[in-house]
């Protein structure tokens, strides 16, 4: 609903990196056959915003291509269409995006607050706000259409429509393939329905209809680049670019983090960073998948997407800053079980984006996005009042950890005390960054100081996830059963 | 952390309309604005660097002080706060000023004087009944009327994107009219014409405010029928009105009467020279004159009734602002308008001072005169149908008759608006965010014109 209004604000910079991609995209995909999409070639220099998403993203710019084909040819023109920049094309590129969000993330969002039970309806009606209001969608406001399918999936998983959920989810995946980071809890949580349902009767049925769906849903997007094995090596080569390091530019991740300490890139070698930061991921995220797998029910899958997103965010490779929003999105549909932590989590994966958005000059809608979101939650979820451990969902956790500390009664405070000094640290260090020049011998000062700090709160919100999935007893469930 | 959170979720919707409607001008401040911001930083220039005697005659740039002398007060005291933002936008010859801290000063102040505008709604949404509402929040008609005025869209279209000050203006007028629903005249009166002296442009509605406080303030009582008592008119009540505005008046006028500088004042303030239509014509009466007459000429040279060198050549829908004649019809003077407009506001006028009903007469008064000048005052800007609108939403949500005449007015007075936008994106947004208020304002006074239908006895 509030997306149209980030357009005039967020409108005024340029955004040359990701806006010039999408319309070279668009020049690409329209003027070349599609066996050369994804070659470098003279005419697809790929060095230049090379294709580097999943074959659907390109069937997508195709068909923005013929659109703004009809509109206004030079727009897409073969090489002389570079930089291209004017105020119809702004405005075309936006209402592109816009339709592709009305059309499939924001109905998304509806159904699922929708099907939340046990909420009355101005509380659905104040949780599909808040969801929308999450600044770090309005503000990177191009290309949802993965989240929208994505979000789609989970409905249809969540919801017992699991062939169409898988469907949607493929989808998701096909259009970029950072959704991989959701696809292990998609795995985990079928599977287990699967097993649920007896392996030899029912669950195997369901099972072979899954894997179908599955692979016919890549087999019809990925048709024409599966002719030659070189084709879709060539396309996997752009989607998982294992050349280019553990990460890029300063993203709140266990290895930036940590290489302020310890320069990983340079002392080890290739192949072995890959080795561990697959090792470290998947040994992460392995308890959560484990216990999905083997008990599955809707609110430990969404809280498994959770924390998989999460656990790939912090020890994946070449992990962008903008991937935060794979995590923050199962946060919002986490959003009515526990307020508190999940508006705490939000506005730290927004924090955290800060170097990003000042670099595109977004300060002013980042302030007011971020204080409208924090004060429809604030109001609409009453967050302040519900910060015991019940309402925490630590109260297994706490039990269990009292039969050894009898004196650990104090956890609920804590985490109030820790909220409050991680406010008050976000807010002191955007206002240094703005104001303040960094000193010179440490020009990146501020946006490392940033990522350290999300990468702790990133840290402990790991910690918390997961404990409240292994601890998420059967008797917690059945007192508040939203689906 | 509780104290924080009763004070945060204790259901005061009010405040959040008000939150939410600043939030949203902050994210309107770097949009397209108009001619009319460096007006006003012209201004600035002038009442920081220039005496007052210098005020109404300094005309380097060729938007001239044409504002009562309260606002140039205004403008002095803006611009001492403005001297920490950006010296370089005082100096006057710095013409077409607008460094990225001017802007940001600019569009600050005008957020920053709503604040008056958000006061006068909470007072306006006392004066509502609420009794009769349904136990939603969104069917209180309070609510209904704080979304209706905080959240107007052709308020936030000309202020905070064209660029003016109308909000806290508009707050003045609000609040003098809480004040007459209040019963308490003297303030009402005193908010009034200290409004006049703010922007002139409220005369159209003077006449409503001096027959209502005459007839229902100077004349105590009235007899059984509701007809004029000769008898208990107060000449205490007429003195002190007379006092009040002589005194707003006299701070107002007084230092450029000193200055022998009035004529000066008066002519900046009416600038009959101006020509019939504003450059964008204003949807009113004469705009559709206009166009006949055009089309009569056009008619005209095709039937060769007209001699083509006779016919001037000045083009009406140039956007230029000038004077000019027409061509089949008879040219219109500015006496001609106000005339035209007398006899529009007349029967209003009449019914206030002869079967005055309290406080919602005068305000059906006072639409009147608005609408009634708007159509057929001379030099109107489009602006001016915020006029009616404002008023006309404090009566919407109180019977059910006028919420279907406000959701005609408050709609085609918007889409009229539209023309002071510019730039597609904006145009876009706008239309997105006008769809959707139309949209939700539609259902909330639906929903509520339901809930009156049924309370109401009819014939109320």
């Amino acid at each position: 609903m509030l997306n149209p209004l980030s357009h005039p604000g967020a409108g005024k910079p340029p955004m040359f990196g990701d806006y010039e991609a999408q319309r070279h995209w668009q020049e690409i995909t329209f003027n070349l056959p599609i066996k050369q999409w994804y070659f470098n070639s003279s005419d697809n220099n790929l060095q230049y915003w090379g294709l580097d998403y999943p074959p659907l993203t390109a069937y997508h710019s195709l068909l923005c291509a013929y659109v703004a084909k009809f509109i206004n040819p030079d727009w897409i023109a073969l090489h002389t269409s570079r930089g291209y920049e004017s105020q119809a094309h702004k405005l075309f590129m936006r209402t592109t995006v816009l339709i592709a969000d009305l059309l499939i993330y924001i109905p998304a969002v509806v159904l699922y607050c929708c099907c939340l039970k046990e909420i009355s309806t101005k509380k659905k009606v104040a949780n599909a706000l808040c969801i929308l209001l999450y600044p770090g969608l309005i503000l990177i406001d191009y290309g949802h259409f993965h989240l929208g399918f994505a979000l789609w999936g989970v409905l249809g998983v969540s919801c017992d429509w699991d062939l169409l959920g898988s469907l949607a989810f493929c989808l998701a995946i096909n259009y970029k393939q950072m959704e991989l980071y959701h696809s292990l809890p998609f795995f985990c949580f079928l599977l287990g329905k699967c097993f649920k349902k007896g392996l030899k009767g029912k669950g195997f049925v369901l099972l072979i209809k899954l894997a179908c769906t599955v692979v016919a849903s890549f087999i019809l997007c990925w048709l024409p680049f599966c002719t030659e094995r070189e084709q879709t090596l060539q396309v996997l080569r752009r989607l998982f670019p294992v050349d280019r390091g553990l990460f890029e530019d300063k993203v709140a991740n266990i290895w930036c983090s940590f290489s302020i300490f310890l320069k990983i890139k340079e002392i080890l070698p290739h192949h072995f960073q890959i080795i561990i930061s697959f090792c470290f991921t998947f040994l992460s995220l392995l308890p959560a998948c484990v216990k999905l797998t083997l008990q599955p029910s809707s609110k430990g899958f969404r809280f498994t997407l959770v924390s998989c997103a999460l656990s790939f965010f912090l020890f994946s490779f070449q992990v962008h800053e903008k991937s935060i929003l794979l995590v923050s999105l199962p946060v919002c549909l986490v959003l009515s079980e526990i307020p508190f932590m999940s508006t705490w989590f939000l506005l730290v994966s927004t924090f955290s984006m800060l170097p990003l958005l000042l670099k595109d000059e977004l300060l002013m809608p980042l302030v007011v996005t971020t204080i409208a979101f924090f004060i429809a939650c604030a109001t609409s979820f009453s967050i302040f009042e519900k910060t015991s451990e019940e309402e925490l969902q630590l109260k297994s956790f706490s039990l269990s950890v009292r039969k050894y500390l009898p004196c650990f009664t104090f956890l609920s405070r804590i985490i109030q005390y820790l909220f409050l000094i991680s406010v008050i640290t976000m807010v002191l260090l955007t206002l240094i960054t703005v104001t303040l020049d960094p000193p010179q011998k440490l020009p990146d000062l501020f946006s490392v100081l940033v990522c350290f700090v999300s990468c702790l709160h990133f840290l402990f919100f790991l910690v918390y996830f997961n404990i409240i999935i292994m601890w998420d007893s059967k008797s917690g469930r059945n007192q508040k059963k939203i689906n | 952390m509780a104290a924080l959170g009763i004070a945060m979720g204790g259901g005061n919707w009010f405040s959040a309309l008000a939150l939410g409607v600043t939030l949203l001008k902050c994210l309107l401040i770097p949009t397209y604005h108009s001619t009319d911001f460096e007006v006003h930083r012209n201004w600035l220039a002038i009442t920081h660097s220039l005496p007052v005697s210098q005020w109404y005659y300094e005309a380097t740039s060729e938007w001239t002080l044409d504002y009562p002398p309260f606002f140039a007060w205004f403008e002095y005291a803006l611009s001492h706060v403005a001297k920490y933002f950006d010296q370089e936008m005082l100096n006057v010859r710095n013409l077409n000023y607008s460094s990225s801290r001017t802007l940001l000063f600019q569009r600050f102040s005008v957020i920053f004087t709503d604040a008056l505008f958000v006061y006068a709604v909470h007072e306006c949404c006392k004066c509502i009944d609420g009794k009769k509402a349904g136990k939603e929040l969104t069917e209180k008609p309070k609510f209904i009327l704080s979304v209706l005025l905080l959240w107007n869209f052709g308020l936030l279209i000309v202020d905070h994107i064209h660029f003016q000050y109308n909000g806290f203006l508009f707050g003045l007028m609000l609040l003098s009219i809480a004040r007459l629903f209040q019963k308490r005249h003297m303030e009402g009166a005193f908010l009034f014409a200290v409004l006049l002296h703010f922007k002139h442009i409220y005369l159209y509605v003077a006449p409503a405010y001096g027959v209502y406080l005459l007839r229902s303030y100077c004349f105590t009582a009235n007899k059984p029928d509701g007809s004029i008592r000769w008898n208990s008119f107060s000449f205490v009540r007429v003195i002190s009105l007379g006092l009040i505005v002589f005194l707003v008046s006299a701070l107002s006028l007084g230092p450029f009467l000193a200055l022998n500088q009035l004529p000066q004042v008066l002519s900046r303030l009416f600038p009959f020279k101006r020509g019939l239509c504003h450059a964008y014509w204003a949807p009113n009466f004469w705009a559709l004159y206009n166009a006949l007459d055009k089309v009569l000429s056009i008619i005209g040279l095709e039937l060769k009734l007209l001699d083509p060198n006779k016919i001037p050549k000045a083009s009406m829908t140039s956007g230029l602002v000038q004077q000019f004649q027409h061509t089949v019809l008879p040219s219109v003077t500015p006496l001609a308008t106000l005339i035209c407009t007398l006899i529009a506001i007349l029967p209003s006028v009449f019914c206030l001072w002869f079967k005055p009903q309290g406080p919602r007469g005068f305000l059906r008064c006072l639409i009147l005169c608005a609408l009634s000048s708007f159509l057929f005052g001379w030099h109107v800007h489009e602006k001016a149908i915020l006029l009616a609108v404002l008023p006309m939403s404090l009566l919407s949500v109180g019977k059910a008759g006028d919420a279907s005449i406000f959701l005609i007015l408050t709609t085609t007075g918007h889409y009229s608006l539209f023309p002071l936008l510019f730039t597609a994106p904006e145009k876009k947004n706008l239309f997105l965010i006008g769809w959707k208020l139309s949209t939700s304002l539609a259902w909330g006074l639906w929903k509520s014109s339901v809930n009156l239908y049924s309370l109401s006895p009819p014939g109320s």
